[in-house]
Order: C-alpha cells, then sequence, then structure tokens
C-alpha cells in the first residue's frame, strides 16, 4: 500500500489545523467563547452541529487516499495499482464492489429493465446483491449509496477550500481600502467592482475551460486519473474563490470605514501606533464576527454552486464524483421511461441535508456573533 | 380633580429582573409631570408601557392605568392603535431616527391626520407645522427629513403627535440630543402649546434644569421604583429623599470652584490661526465644490496646569479643533507649539486626549492592562504590571481590573480606564472631549473631581472641550467660546461667564436651564446654527442676533480687547 497525497487532500487537512487552532486560540478569548457559548445554546443549532460532524468525518475518512499494491511478481519491484483509493472505499468495500450490470430500484432483487435470458424468455434477471443497496444502482451498476457519499468529499472542498483562497485576499483588501483610503482604495475598489461586473459563470466557465486545456495538454503532470481530477477540482475552487471575495471585502471595508473613526483607533493614533498595528490589533479583532458569518453563509451556497456548475457541464471533472456530475447523470435518467428517480433522490437528499445543516448552523453563529441581531 | 392618566403600582420586568417595580402617578389635564432619573432607572421603560410598547423581552407584570376612564391594559390592540398617536401621543429622545427618512414631512403628519381623521392631510399639515414655529411650512411640507436640522426635526416629530390632537403628549427626553439653545427654543415650544391645547404633559428626562423649568411636579425614579414625588416648587426648595438629594450634590453648579493658582504660569500650548477645512467632493471625478471651514483661523493659549475650556453647540468645531491640534487631523493652516517648539515635530506623547464615547473609546476587544500598555508602548514607556497597577489605583480603579475587558465596566469607569490611557505616557497638556456629556450628572462630578484632583497633583494643563457651560465653572480657569470655527469671546471664567459681552456667550448662558427655574431675562435666540459650509456673510451671528447692526451683516469684527485677557469679536464694542 503506498499512501498518496493529493493536493486538495494536503490544504483539506491544512483547513482543518487552522481550524482546530483557531477554536484553541478562540477558547481564550472571553467574547469568541461567549459567542460559541450562545450558539451551541439551542437544540437546533446542537444537532445541525452534529449532522455536520458526521458530514465532515466522512469527508476526512475519503481523504485518506493511498494507491493498493498489486500482488508481487517476483524479480520486479513492487507495483501499485493505478487506481487512488481512500480509507472511506476501504470501509464500503463491500459497497464500491458489489457492482450489478445496470439500474436497479432502491432495495430491489431484480434489475430495473427486463433483458433476454438464456432461455430466450424477457424478464428482470435477478441481482447479484439481491436487497443490498439501499438506493439502489446506477446506469453502470454502481450502488448509489455509495456514490452520495464518495459525493460529501466534494461538496465539503469546494465549500471550505474556497473560502481559504477568497478568506486573505478579501480580509486583506478590505481593511487596507478602508483603512489608508486614498488612491489604494480607489484602485481596491475598481478591482473589485470590475471583477462583479463580468458575469461569473462566463469566467468560470473560460477559466475551467481553459484550466481542462492545460491538463489534457501535460498528461505528464499527473501520474495518475485522480490527481488530473483533483487539478480540476482545486482550478474550480480557485476561480470560485477569485469570483466570490468581492462580496465579502465590499462589507469589511464598509465596516473598517466605521472602525477607523471610532476613538479608541484614533487614540491608538494619538499615541503614533502605526498603521498596521492598528489594523492588527484593532481593526481585525473586531471584523472577527462578520469575518467568521460569512464564511459559514458562504458554505453552503458554494456546495450549491457546485451543483450547478457540474449539471452545466463547467464544474468538476466528470470522472469526479460529486452531488453535481450524479444530477446531472439524472438528467437523462429522469427522461427515460419508466422514470429512473433514485440516484437524483439520493443526491437531493444528502445534498439538502448539508446545505440545511450548513444553514442552520449559520444562522445560530449570526445570532450569537452579530452585534446587531443580540 | 380627577386625574386623565392614573398610573397604580405599575411593574415590568426583564427576564425576573424588576426594572420598574410598583410606580404609582397621576396627571391631570393641562398639568406637566417630570419623570426624573439617572439613565437605566426605568423612566423609558415606564413611558413604553403606559403606550403599550414595551420591547418583546420586557412584560409588565403587574399594575393597573387608567388613561380618560379607560383601563389600558385590558383595551384590545385595535383600540390600543387608534389611542395612540389619538388620546396619548410620544416624542421621542432622537429625532433623527424617529422619523422615516424616504416620506416628505407633509406626508408623514398627513399619514397621522387621516388615521385619527383630525383634519384633512396636506392643509393640516402646513397648519401644524406652522404651530410648531417652523418658518416656510409651505416648503418645508414638501422636504424629507435629512433636510431639516436637528432643532426642525424634533418640532417636525411634535407636530406629528400633535395630528391626533392628544390629550397627553408623553415627551421621552425630547431635548437630550439638541444644542441648548435649541433645547431652549423647543422647550418653550412644548410649554406654549400645552398652554394652549390644554394637553397633559409626561415629561422625560435626566436634567433637573429641564425638570425645574417645565413641571408642575416632580417624580424622581431610582432603581425602577419612584422615590419622590413633589411639587415642583417644594421639590427645588428642598428635596426629601436621599437620592434626590444626592443628585442635588451632584450638579455643577453645587461643586466648588477649582483653586485659582494664579495667572500666568508660563504658556504650554500656543495655537495660533488654526484652520481646518474639509473639502466637498462632489460628482463623478469627485471635484472639489468647496469647503467646510470646521475651524477657521483659531488662536488660543493654554498656561502650565490650567484649564482652558472651549464651549460651543454641536457642529461648531470644537472636537475638530482639538484633533488638529493633537495632529490627528491635518490643519490647514495655522501653528501649534508647545513650549514654543512646533508640535508636528514632536514625540505625541506630550499631549494627550481623552474622548466622549466611554463607550466607543476602548477597543472592546482588548484587556484593559493591554489598552493602557499600548500607548507605553508606542512611546517607549516601560509598561509593567506594576506601574498600571498604579494608574490605574491613580484613577480610583483597582490593579486588578487590568486583565478585564471593558464591557465589564460603567461608562464612568470606562471614562477612567481612558483617562489612565492618556496619563499612561505622561503628558503635559490632556484635550478632554466632552469627557462628561454621556455620563450620568453623579458620575458626571466624580470624573471632574478626578480630572481636578490629577490637575493638582501632576500640574496637568487641560483643554477642556464641552458644549455644557455649566460644568466650565466648576473645572475651568480659563474659557473661549466658539461659534461656528472661530472664538467669538475668551477670558478667564469670571470675565467670560459673570461679564459675558458677546450676545452669542449671553444666549448660550441664557439658554442654559436652571434649577432655580428662574432663568433671568430670557434671551432667546431664534434660528439654528449655520452650516459651515456656508458661512452668513459678515458677523456668522448676525442672523440670529438680536442686535445685530448694518455693519454686522457686511464685516466680519475684529478681535478688541477689553479688561485684562477678556477678548471678543463684536461690532458692539470694537
Ligand atoms: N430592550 C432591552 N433589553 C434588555 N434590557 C433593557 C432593554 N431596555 C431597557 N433595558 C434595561 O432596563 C433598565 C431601564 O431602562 P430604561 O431605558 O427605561 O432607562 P432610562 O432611565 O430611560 O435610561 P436612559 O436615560 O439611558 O435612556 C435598564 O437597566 C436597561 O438596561
Ligand atoms: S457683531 Fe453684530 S451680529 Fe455679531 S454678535 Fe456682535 S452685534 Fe451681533
Ligand atoms: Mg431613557
Amino acid at each position: 500500500m503506498k499512501p498518496v497525497i493529493l493536493w486538495s487532500d494536503a490544504l483539506f487537512f491544512l483547513l482543518i489545523a487552522v481550524m482546530i487552532a483557531g477554536a484553541w486560540w478562540g477558547r481564550r478569548q472571553a467574547h469568541l467563547r461567549a459567542g460559541w457559548a450562545r450558539v451551541f445554546a439551542t437544540r437546533r443549532s446542537k444537532i445541525a452541529v452534529a449532522v455536520l460532524a458526521v458530514f465532515l468525518a466522512i469527508g476526512l475518512v475519503d481523504s485518506l487516499h493511498y494507491r493498493r499494491q498489486l500482488p508481487p511478481e517476483p524479480g520486479k519491484p513492487p507495483a501499485y495499482a493505478v487506481e487512488v483509493l481512500s480509507a472511506l472505499d476501504a470501509l464500503l468495500m463491500p459497497l464500491k464492489t458489489n457492482t450489478e450490470k445496470t439500474y436497479s430500484e432502491p432495495l430491489a432483487t431484480h434489475l430495473f429493465a427486463k433483458e433476454t435470458l438464456e432461455d430466450g424468455e424477457r424478464a428482470f434477471p435477478p441481482l447479484k446483491y439481491p436487497g443490498s443497496h439501499l438506493f439502489g444502482t446506477d446506469k453502470v451498476g454502481q450502488d448509489v449509496l455509495y456514490l452520495t457519499l464518495k459525493s460529501i468529499r466534494t461538496g465539503l472542498l469546494i465549500g471550505t477550500l474556497t473560502t481559504l483562497i477568497m478568506l486573505p485576499a478579501a480580509v486583506l483588501l478590505g481593511i487596507v481600502a478602508g483603512y489608508v483610503g486614498g488612491w489604494v482604495d480607489d484602485v481596491i475598489q475598481y478591482l473589485y467592482t470590475t471583477l462583479n461586473s463580468i458575469p461569473g459563470v462566463l469566467l468560470i466557465a473560460a477559466a475551467v475551460l481553459m484550466m481542462q486545456v492545460v491538463i489534457d495538454t501535460h498528461p505528464d503532470w499527473f501520474a495518475t486519473a485522480a490527481e488530473r481530477a483533483d487539478a480540476r477540482l482545486l482550478a474550480l475552487c480557485a476561480i470560485l474563490g477569485i469570483t466570490s471575495w468581492t462580496g465579502l471585502c465590499r462589507l469589511l471595508r464598509g465596516e473598517t470605514l466605521k472602525l477607523r473613526e471610532m476613538e479608541y483607533v484614533q487614540a491608538a493614533r494619538a499615541f503614533g501606533v502605526g498603521p498596521l498595528a492598528i489594523m492588527l490589533r484593532h481593526i481585525l479583532p473586531n471584523l472577527m464576527h462578520i469575518v467568521l458569518i460569512a464564511l459559514v453563509m458562504d458554505f453552503s451556497g458554494l456546495v450549491l454552486a457546485e451543483a450547478v456548475l457540474s449539471y452545466v457541464g463547467i464544474g468538476v471533472d466528470p470522472n469526479t464524483i460529486s452531488f453535481g456530475t450524479m444530477i446531472n447523470a439524472a438528467r437523462l435518467e429522469l427522461a427515460r421511461e419508466p422514470m429512473v428517480w433514485w440516484s437524483l433522490a439520493a443526491a437531493f437528499t444528502f445534498m439538502f441535508v448539508l446545505v440545511l445543516a450548513a444553514n442552520l448552523f449559520a444562522d445560530a453563529v449570526r445570532d450569537a456573533f452579530d452585534p446587531r441581531a443580540a | 380633580m380627577s386625574a386623565l392618566l392614573e398610573v397604580r403600582d405599575l411593574a415590568v420586568a426583564i427576564g425576573n429582573r424588576a426594572v420598574v417595580d410598583g410606580v404609582s402617578f397621576d396627571l391631570a389635564a393641562g398639568e406637566t409631570f417630570a419623570l426624573l432619573g439617572e439613565s437605566g432607572c426605568g423612566k423609558s421603560l415606564t413611558a413604553l408601557a403606559l403606550m403599550r410598547l414595551l420591547p418583546m423581552v420586557a412584560k409588565i407584570t403587574h399594575g393597573h392605568v387608567d388613561f380618560d376612564g379607560q383601563a389600558l391594559f385590558s383595551l384590545p390592540e385595535s383600540r390600543m392603535r387608534m389611542l395612540r398617536g389619538g388620546g396619548m401621543a410620544t416624542i421621542f429622545q432622537e429625532p433623527a431616527t424617529s422619523l422615516n427618512p424616504v416620506m416628505t414631512i407633509g406626508d408623514q403628519i398627513g399619514e397621522v391626520l387621516n388615521l385619527h381623521g383630525a383634519r384633512s392631510g396636506a392643509g393640516g399639515a402646513v397648519e401644524l407645522l406652522e404651530a410648531v414655529g417652523i418658518p416656510d411650512p409651505e416648503r418645508r411640507a414638501g422636504e424629507f427629513p435629512f433636510q431639516l436640522s436637528g432643532g426642525m426635526k424634533q418640532r417636525a416629530m411634535i407636530a406629528m403627535a400633535l395630528a391626533g390632537e392628544p390629550k397627553l403628549l408623553i415627551a421621552d427626553e425630547p431635548t437630550t440630543a439638541l444644542d441648548v439653545t435649541i433645547q431652549a427654543q423647543v422647550l418653550d415650544l412644548l410649554k406654549d402649546l400645552q398652554r394652549r391645547r390644554g394637553m397633559a404633559l409626561l415629561l422625560i428626562t435626566h436634567d433637573l434644569g429641564v425638570a425645574a423649568r417645565m413641571a408642575d411636579r416632580v417624580g424622581v425614579m431610582h432603581a425602577g421604583q419612584l422615590v419622590e414625588v413633589s411639587d415642583t416648587k417644594k421639590f427645588f426648595r428642598g428635596p426629601a429623599h436621599p437620592y434626590s438629594q444626592r443628585l442635588f450634590a451632584s450638579l455643577p453648579e453645587n461643586l466648588p470652584r477649582p483653586p485659582d493658582i494664579g495667572g500666568a504660569a508660563g504658556e504650554l500650548l500656543a495655537v495660533e490661526d488654526l484652520a481646518v477645512h474639509f473639502p466637498i467632493r462632489r460628482g463623478l471625478l469627485r471635484r472639489t465644490v468647496g469647503h467646510v471651514r470646521a475651524v477657521d483661523g483659531v488662536s488660543l493659549k493654554v498656561s502650565r496646569g490650567r484649564t482652558l475650556a472651549i464651549v460651543g453647540e454641536s457642529g461648531c468645531g470644537k472636537t475638530t479643533a482639538g484633533k488638529a491640534i493633537l495632529q490627528l487631523i491635518t490643519p490647514t493652516a495655522g501653528r501649534v507649539r508647545l513650549d514654543g517648539r512646533d508640535l508636528v515635530a514632536l514625540a505625541p506623547r506630550d499631549v494627550q486626549m481623552v474622548f466622549q464615547d466611554p463607550f466607543g473609546s476602548l477597543n472592546p476587544r482588548l484587556r484593559v492592562g493591554d489598552i493602557i500598555a499600548e500607548g507605553m508602548r508606542a512611546l517607549g514607556v516601560p509598561a509593567d504590571a506594576g506601574a498600571i497597577g498604579d494608574l490605574l489605583a491613580q484613577v480610583g480603579l483597582e490593579a486588578g481590573m487590568a486583565s478585564r475587558y471593558p464591557h465589564e465596566f460603567s461608562g464612568g469607569q470606562r471614562q477612567r480606564i481612558a483617562i489612565a490611557r492618556a496619563l499612561a505616557v505622561n503628558p503635559r497638556l490632556v484635550i478632554c472631549d466632552e469627557p462628561t456629556s454621556a455620563l450620568d450628572v453623579s458620575v458626571q462630578a466624580q470624573i471632574i473631581a478626578l480630572l481636578r484632583d490629577l490637575q493638582a497633583r501632576r500640574g496637568l494643563a487641560y483643554l477642556f472641550i464641552t458644549h455644557n457651560i455649566s460644568v466650565v465653572d466648576y473645572l475651568a480657569h480659563d474659557v473661549a467660546v466658539m461659534y461656528l470655527g472661530r472664538i467669538v469671546e475668551q477670558g478667564s471664567v469670571d470675565e467670560v461667564l459673570r461679564g459675558a459681552r458677546h450676545p452669542y456667550t449671553q444666549a448660550l448662558l441664557a439658554a442654559v436651564p436652571r434649577i432655580d427655574g428662574s432663568s433671568g431675562e430670557r434671551l432667546l435666540v431664534p434660528g439654528d446654527p449655520p452650516s459651515p459650509a456656508r458661512p452668513p456673510p459678515g458677523c456668522h451671528f448676525h442672523p440670529r442676533c438680536p442686535k445685530a447692526m448694518e455693519r454686522c451683516r457686511a464685516v466680519y469684527p475684529g478681535v478688541s480687547t477689553l479688561a485684562g485677557t477678556h477678548r471678543l469679536r463684536c461690532h458692539l464694542y470694537s
């Protein structure tokens, strides 16, 4: 077995580490601790957090990638399979490998379509693993439950890595624009107004297609198909990040404009404290609640954006399992007669639960940290 | 005499904390009852409970209110709605937020008129605006709130309240947000309207002077309870309750005067022709189309160990002048010298500032110790725990408070922290920008005493900026009166406060509501202070000056020196 660390895995774990470090730091900040205590005060938000934690655990397990060692051949160095698996695959091994021939309904014992059997009769052939597919199987006989579980990681990555990319830009530029003002402010405002005026979907389509061309012309860069798909996923995060920092940046600029007139900032200036120290000590900590609220609010929007973009074909790599690609496939399935409804239903249910939990959590965070809501 | 309003044993609770606790009083038609008390004592909640407009968290726990023979708490909400604005009307503290910014004044008044069917919309609105003394009511009726000054907005609010021809007017701190000269106008208007319409007035205020001037009877609230109800005359001759007596004792009028440490102790700060003009930018290219002359040629001197007070109404440029002296705002012109050296070239440690709003001047995310240490570190003063503890002790706090956050402190304590922060770097001059205006009178007295004590011990000089001319006497040695960016009269406290010559200073002094109720010969100045973007030609005060002459309209008066240090700018004396 040979561990494989994809770029997205590394970033995802980095993000988790940052979150843990942030939580540890925040435990010592009285106002943050009080805020989180308010977040966890209601049962609704406790349930939301529990659901999110389950999703996060699945995503984490799914981010531990490896390649299986092939049966050793004497006299040769050990060889590894080209297929990159994750710890989740190992856990779900029967689900992943118990494939049928084609569509079957949830918990069915026979295939969905009639076939001509050996004796020349047309009937529903029995399944190899009857009654074991909770959400049925898809066109190539893969278990739909397995597919939805694998989709979770993609959704989480899009929702979190994108913010990781946009956050530094939004915070830095927002604060600098608001505090420094003058031509710096003009340049930053010009930048985000321009970005905002380009239709997001066009920008994303152009960037993703360009990325695809780069990937296709340099097959040697990627050892496995998984790495190739991963590169496209990261590219998607990056471009989503680039198109989505403007909102937060604008918000932070406005708030900074207000804060810089606060008397404690004036008092610090009266002591000759430098602008950098003022931005770090006096502005940034007083903006953290906005950043936090924006992050959790954006998360669900980004998960949904992935689904939409993949549906239009400019999202993740078609080989990456995601809610978007599942929904895209469902387009044809819904047009069949009789209709194949279960993959859409499964993808929809999981995505709905994830987004709903994220939204409930976001609401709780906003109520707890927004001074105006108190 | 049967009462119009009868409040019996009213109690309001937030959670299980009683914030109004067994309040009972009567109010007859045509009578004014003043509910006096410091902030947080529950007077606003009492008024809101009468209107049944309490915030969601607050509940009326028991009590009985009779208004005009109806039990208010058992009326259905629909009848109550008719009563609000109809039978009883309210004026709130903040005129800026009580009017709808996207409706014209006339429409807003018309809405109330139509609702309560008193008179028809448009004509009635103009009539009402005229009744509240708004000049040119036809034009004003078609304007939006932002086009009106603070005083006019409050007048418009009063007009709206009158639209339903109420029998009871509840005014919650109706003049707290206004300047003294405007406050005097609005109070007079209220009094006059009440007399003419026979309304009952429930006046909520923290200002003993306002109560003395307006009320027939006074109720003092403390911690949710009505501790004393009494006839105004009797109350101001001698309050009975210990809490009321404490309130009187902390009035600036009743504080001891500062010791005069002798005249020329040497000049510390000299400001010459200081000017700050803010450009007004308009249009796409943000071209400068004019200037706001916030400070327009101010010259001052502060002597070592003495206090100079700058007095003026809001918007006259006091704070801007203070910040420009500190170089927080770059002055457009003028020189600021400390001990003969230009301040621009100086380390900022010699001059420090204490700000107005104790809630805005401390970073809520930093501990008190870090707040105090920040300036010390920035200026290279050793900032160890001992030094910080010492400073806290000097301002009357405990050393252990250094590890707490600002939100754990009251307004007065926060102001002490802000003072400790300024003192931390051993300044020789402290600019105090309205350090007590956000505080209750009793806390204000403590802060003033602290400032004076620190001055005596450390030989500090203060530049004390205030709009409240009544505190000046008890803190300052010298006074400068500012109007529209310029100093119109200056001199020692005795010269200016007791021998005021400039018509504006005289008006300012006359407008202060005194607790003896008598305000001498009343010299009410009409109108609002003009905008510093378009100062009137000639003497800036001439549109409001009762003694304006032909020359005042054309030429700005030069400085004339009367006896001693007393100088002023007025054609009457040149
Ligand atoms: N919406 C609210 N939520 C929680 N507490 C409140 C609320 N409104 C008022 N209080 C509390 O109720 C008490 C009385 O408040 P109230 O506003 O009536 O005082 P006040 O005397 O009018 O003060 P001020 O002069 O500052 O307006 C205070 O302790 C205040 O903190
Ligand atoms: S100069 Fe004229 S207008 Fe100005 S204050 Fe003196 S008398 Fe009044
Ligand atoms: Mg109040």
